[in-house]
């Protein structure tokens, strides 16, 4: 196990998140894949940190997280405003600011 | 015996993450992401990060997920797809865009070399996974960052009671 299994492996992870966040139409879905990006991203930062020696990577890891969870919990507020407000999850129909 | 468990942990997580993706329906994606995550904390032990691996797990596939699964549950359980998108060939060129950059990212990540890493804040591997030394860097070295998160989650605690507050 080295550095670059690490790093190949969080690239996969961020890659199939930012595939699914293009190819997703359900608003829960594509949280779904930010939340699989934001892991990927994670894994790399645990991985310098082990291979760098520094625990600093484990901090901002922390902080991703912190931010993970205020994100999701605004968002899945958002979601539940646009069941309520137009009965649709879908990101296509909600084009309100598109025009 | 790390590298195996690294490589039957990684698979798991790949396989799920994929599935996310791949699931019509939200609610098995919600699960399957589950899987992921607590793959991803048992990696982190791989990786001389207990104290990360606990917090993925109580807080990522605990906390943050069954919020996910609590609106999934809330608005249409079980529903497929919203509705049938008729330009589904565009999906295909998705993959094909996460391909390519893999290919961009693959000789970047090869060409790492931590040989050449800046050396002179050496830990040893007990430090690294020691709550203790975690937990002097956050509160010493981060300490206004982490202040500033908790205002962070006050704002986001306010944004969402406002949001999700039932109109009259």
């Amino acid at each position: 196990m080295s550095i670059f299994h690490c790093l190949i492996l969080s690239a996969l992870l961020f890659t199939v998140g930012a595939v699914g966040v293009i190819v997703k139409k359900n608003i829960i879905a594509v949280f779904l894949c930010i939340e699989l990006m934001l892991n990927g991203v994670n894994l790399s930062f645990v991985t310098f940190s082990k291979y760098l020696h520094q625990v600093n990577g484990q901090v901002f890891v922390f902080f991703v997280m912190v931010v993970a969870a205020a994100e999701a919990a605004v968002g899945l507020a958002i979601a539940l405003n646009l069941h309520r407000n137009r009965k649709t999850l879908s990101v296509d129909d909600a084009d309100l600011m598109k025009w | 015996m790390e590298t195996s468990l690294f490589y039957l942990f990684g698979a798991i997580a790949l396989i799920a993450a994929i599935n996310v993706v791949w699931q019509r329906r939200v609610f098995y994606a919600a699960l399957s992401l589950i899987v992921c995550l607590s793959t991803l904390a048992g990696i982190y032990m791989l990786l001389d990060a207990p104290f990360i691996a606990a917090v993925q797990i109580i807080v990522y596939a605990g906390a943050i997920m069954v919020l996910f699964l609590f609106v999934i549950m809330l608005l249409d359980p079980f529903s497929r797809a919203v509705h049938v998108d008729k330009r589904r060939f565009l999906a295909f060129f998705a993959w094909i865009l996460g391909a390519t950059a893999l290919l961009l990212l693959y000789p970047l990540l090869r060409s790492y070399d931590p040989a050449k890493a800046p050396q002179e804040v050496l830990l040893p591997a007990a430090a690294l996974g020691s709550v203790t030394h975690f937990a002097e860097t956050l509160f010493k070295d981060y300490l206004l960052p982490f202040e500033v998160t908790s205002l962070l989650i006050l704002v986001a605690i306010i944004g969402a009671v406002v949001l999700a507050k039932r109109q009259t």
